[in-house]
């Protein structure tokens, strides 16, 4: 086999940071090659490299098909065949997909004129020659996420990339929108190209890669043939350890006491008659598939949305939650899916956000604690392990890890009863998963309610007491974890319509 | 891509490094006051003489208090353009208040009422942004042209002097002698948003509402009524530059203020107050007004016209701008 790229002793240094230390990776023509890591392994800032956003440190070899290259900037590296999917999608989403995708395209457009007509021509031609069925008049924000990704992706193959780089793609999409995905890597790899896959998800790296190339802290572990070894080895290589991957609960609920209660859930566009309860110390796990209308249950139940009709009980009260204000005053804390946009303060520091919900036992008549806030700061970052020289450092500077310790420790401050955790270990290491579930095994067995909602099926087998299957926006089925495994998950989650419209997630 | 790791190796977090990576700006902007008074020292006849210093804190006075409020609105990333004609319209209505020709009410009640109107005009700010949900660019220019209309209208476009001499000796009188009240109100009030800023609910959630308004309406946080409180508090911080302004010389012109909006801001942004919100600095906003003002007057000692004082005005608030993000690119660069 020839060798379509080879990277060697690649090293970068950001001010006082070592991200990327004599790196090596080859890419095989024809192949699909899996890149590993835990966050923070320099994958992205390896990718960067190879794509001219970043420049590595001099003694770097970038050899394309035996030929020395020097990638100068990202153009440079699309001439030479170079093009990268990002994780965040790069489109403007009031333009149209034609706009979007010859956007800063040299030929787009005559003497400062563009020609809507010409690039919607362009791009319908583009799609048909790719079997994709997309319109090149939508506007890009009417489109779901996986369908901007088609186009990001038909965009790379428009500049007749050899060499396509897919960072995390399929971090949004839904299963069978990832298995399209899947066909179209496999339609772009010829004798003459090569893919690089990023992914966390270990079942995808197995079904779609050929080798798999693991980079640790910067440095590189290794590089195995996928058929080869079991996922469980190249996690280990990820982390330094072995990881089991079929864990249980090692907690059962003791107590028959209801905490929470939600009956007659329904919002004006996808929930409808959700009604379940939560006893002290069980843990309810939300399975389904995206847009089931999971986040949606939460977001409801916390009054972070607006709900048609439905009610509440905590302790065996009915309690009127109208704004997330009114949740936290009754003790229910959210931990979003998305912890930058929902749930942290980043340009502040460990000690303010922990107390952001508690900000009422911190002052007194309007003035602020802080040496109190700077105490308890201190007791919880201790408490929950958070790895931090001290709590001054800005949450921004904290791994995905970390950031979440910190939100669990803002509920915690608050005392909250009920903790509803969605994705807790999205972004998150393989390694510092562990520690966030024994944490919610923590929390339960000091007798709170807890509702995680998880699209990994072995994180909702792992943490949940019992299991509540969603479809649709309605509860397909509850499940003891006993008798709980993926595929009858899998089966509840796909009752009745087997698609999720487009679009459906609010 | 930053992570613990490398935020780790990154942070040595000794207290003092510490305080000079959280004061840099403060330390930049205040290097910079001194460097142009440097300059006008040598470049201005008697520019050095201390009567100078004082006078520019004295005339910094209105427009530096002004944007001591606004530097709350700015730090849950809002804006206020009504802070000029809304102090002209609270000056007009002092003028309704204490002179002998309207209501002639006693000093203390006057003040107290012209506190409210502040007040009152912030509220409706607060509330068009935070309860209609306006942005705050628009519901600020709307309450400008308002104010502006109003203080026309209330005043009969007629110069209103307000002859009443205990308001007068709030800018003019000297409670230190050699220090100009206004000059000292300034000091005070500086304190007090310091205080107010970094020691208060207010603050703290102005500038969490800036740094990320959904987390902090997430973490059970009222949004809605401390936004609004974050405008009251800046109406009566106007309602103060309006008194320091109309007392100065004891009449209102009510056509004045136009443009006093963007002169507090300037004094904001120079002080490295961030318009995306989330990063707020009261030293910084005083050094920012003082700057201003050093301009102005060294400008005008020189005998350059006063038209070129706002080119260089404009082209400090670039350099200022600029700075901060080329530092804060590098301080985030991973």
């Amino acid at each position: 086999m020839t060798k379509l790229l080879e990277l060697k002793n690649v090293s970068k240094t950001f001010p006082g940071v070592k991200a990327l230390q004599n790196v090596q990776l080859d890419l095989h023509a024809g192949e699909v090659l899996g890149l590993c890591g835990e966050n923070g392994a320099g994958k992205s800032t390896l990718m960067k490299i190879l794509t001219g956003i970043y420049t590595p440190d001099p003694g770097a070899e970038i050899w394309l098909q035996g030929t020395k290259v020097d990638v100068r900037d990202v153009n440079h590296a699309r001439e030479l065949g170079l093009s990268i999917i990002h994780q965040e999608l790069n489109m403007v989403p009031d333009l149209t997909v034609a706009q979007n995708l010859y956007l800063g395209r040299p030929g787009s457009s005559k003497g400062g004129f563009v020609n809507d007509k010409d690039l919607n021509k362009m791009a319908g031609d583009l799609f048909d020659r790719l079997g994709m069925d997309i319109n090149p008049k939508s506007y890009i924000r009417d489109l779901s996420v996986a369908r901007q990704q088609m186009v990001e992706i038909a965009r790379a193959l428009d500049f007749d990339s050899k060499i396509l780089v897919m960072d995390e793609p399929t971090a949004a999409l839904t299963l069978q929108e990832t298995d399209a995905l899947f066909g179209m890597i496999r339609d772009f790899v010829t004798p003459e190209t090569g893919l690089i896959y990023i992914s966390h998800r270990m079942p995808e790296i197995e079904e779609i890669t050929d080798r798999v190339t693991v980079l640790r802290d910067g440095e590189y572990v290794g590089t195995v043939v996928t058929d080869d070894v079991e996922m469980r080895e190249i996690i280990s290589m990820m982390v330094g350890r072995e990881v089991s991957g079929e864990a249980r609960p090692r907690t059962t609920v003791e107590s028959d006491e209801v905490l929470l209660k939600v009956e007659g859930l329904n919002t004006k566009h996808l929930l409808r008659d959700i009604s379940f309860e939560v006893r002290k110390g069980e843990v309810l796990g939300f399975a389904g598939l995206m847009g089931a209308g999971r986040t949606e249950v939460a977001r409801a139940v916390f009054g972070a949305d607006p709900k048609q009709s439905g009610d509440t009980y905590l302790h065996g009260q009915k309690v009127n939650i109208r704004t997330a204000a009114d949740a936290v005053r009754n003790g229910i804390g959210y931990l979003s899916e998305d912890r930058k946009t929902f749930g942290l303060l980043l340009e502040q520091d460990i000690k303010q956000n922990a107390v952001m919900a508690a900000m009422k036992d911190f002052n007194i008549g309007g003035f602020i604690l802080d040496g109190k806030i700077k105490t308890v700061g201190q007791e919880m970052s201790d408490r929950l392990r958070v790895k931090t020289p001290s709590v001054n450092q800005l949450l921004g500077k904290l791994s995905g890890g970390n950031q979440q310790k910190v939100v669990i420790a803002k509920w915690l401050v608050r005392n909250c009863d009920v903790l509803i955790f969605d994705e807790p270990t999205r972004g998150i290491d393989v390694g510092a998963k562990e520690e966030i579930y024994e944490l919610i095994e923590q929390l339960s067995g000091q007798g709170k309610a807890i509702i995680v909602i998880s699209s990994e099926l072995p994180e909702v087998l792992r943490v949940s007491h019992r299991i509540a299957v969603m479809a649709n926006g309605r509860i397909t089925g509850f499940l003891d974890n006993a008798d709980a495994d993926q595929e009858n998950i899998m089966e509840l989650a796909t009752v009745g319509k087997t698609q999720v419209v487009d679009g459906a997630v609010a | 891509m930053s992570t613990s790791a490398e935020g780790t190796r990154a942070e040595s977090s000794s207290g003092l490094s510490r305080f000079l990576k959280s004061s840099i700006q403060q330390v930049f902007v205040f290097a910079a006051l001194i460097l142009i008074y440097i300059f006008f020292m040598f470049a201005a006849p008697n520019f050095a003489e201390p009567k100078i210093a004082l006078d520019i804190v004295q005339q910094a006075a209105y427009i530096g208090v002004m944007a001591l409020g606004a530097t709350f609105i700015i730090a849950t990333g809002g804006i206020d353009l009504s802070v000029g004609t809304g102090m002209t319209l609270v000056a007009v209505m002092a003028g309704v208040f204490l002179s002998g020709d309207w209501m002639n009410l006693p000093l203390g009640a006057g003040l107290v009422l012209i506190l409210l109107v502040g007040a009152v005009m912030g509220l409706l700010n607060g509330l068009n942004i935070s309860v209609l949900g306006l942005p705050p660019f628009i519901a600020t220019l709307a309450m400008m042209m308002v104010a502006r209309g109003l203080a026309l209208v209330i005043s009969g476009k007629a110069t209103i002097s307000i002859a009443n001499q205990g308001y007068v000796w709030l800018a003019n009188g000297e409670i230190i002698p050699g220090l100009k009240n206004a000059s000292l109100i300034f000091i005070l009030m500086a304190i007090v948003a310091g205080v107010l800023l970094n020691k208060t609910l207010l603050g703290r959630y102005a500038i969490a509402i800036g740094s990320n308004e959904e987390a902090t309406r997430l973490s059970g946080v009222n949004v809605k009524f401390w936004k609004t409180m974050v405008y009251v508090t800046a109406g009566v911080f106007m309602a103060l530059g309006a008194i320091l302004y109309s007392a100065r010389f004891g009449f209102v012109q009510p056509a004045e203020g136009v443009g006093f909006e963007l002169n507090v801001i300037a004094a904001v942004v120079i002080g490295g107050t961030s318009l995306s919100g989330g990063r707020a600095n009261i030293i910084g906003t005083v050094v920012g007004a003082l700057i201003m003002e050093t301009l102005k007057k060294g400008l005008q000692m020189m005998g350059i016209a006063q038209e070129w004082q706002l080119v260089v005005t404009g082209i400090v608030v670039l350099i200022a701008v600029f700075v901060d993000i080329v530092r804060r690119k590098r301080a985030s660069a991973v």
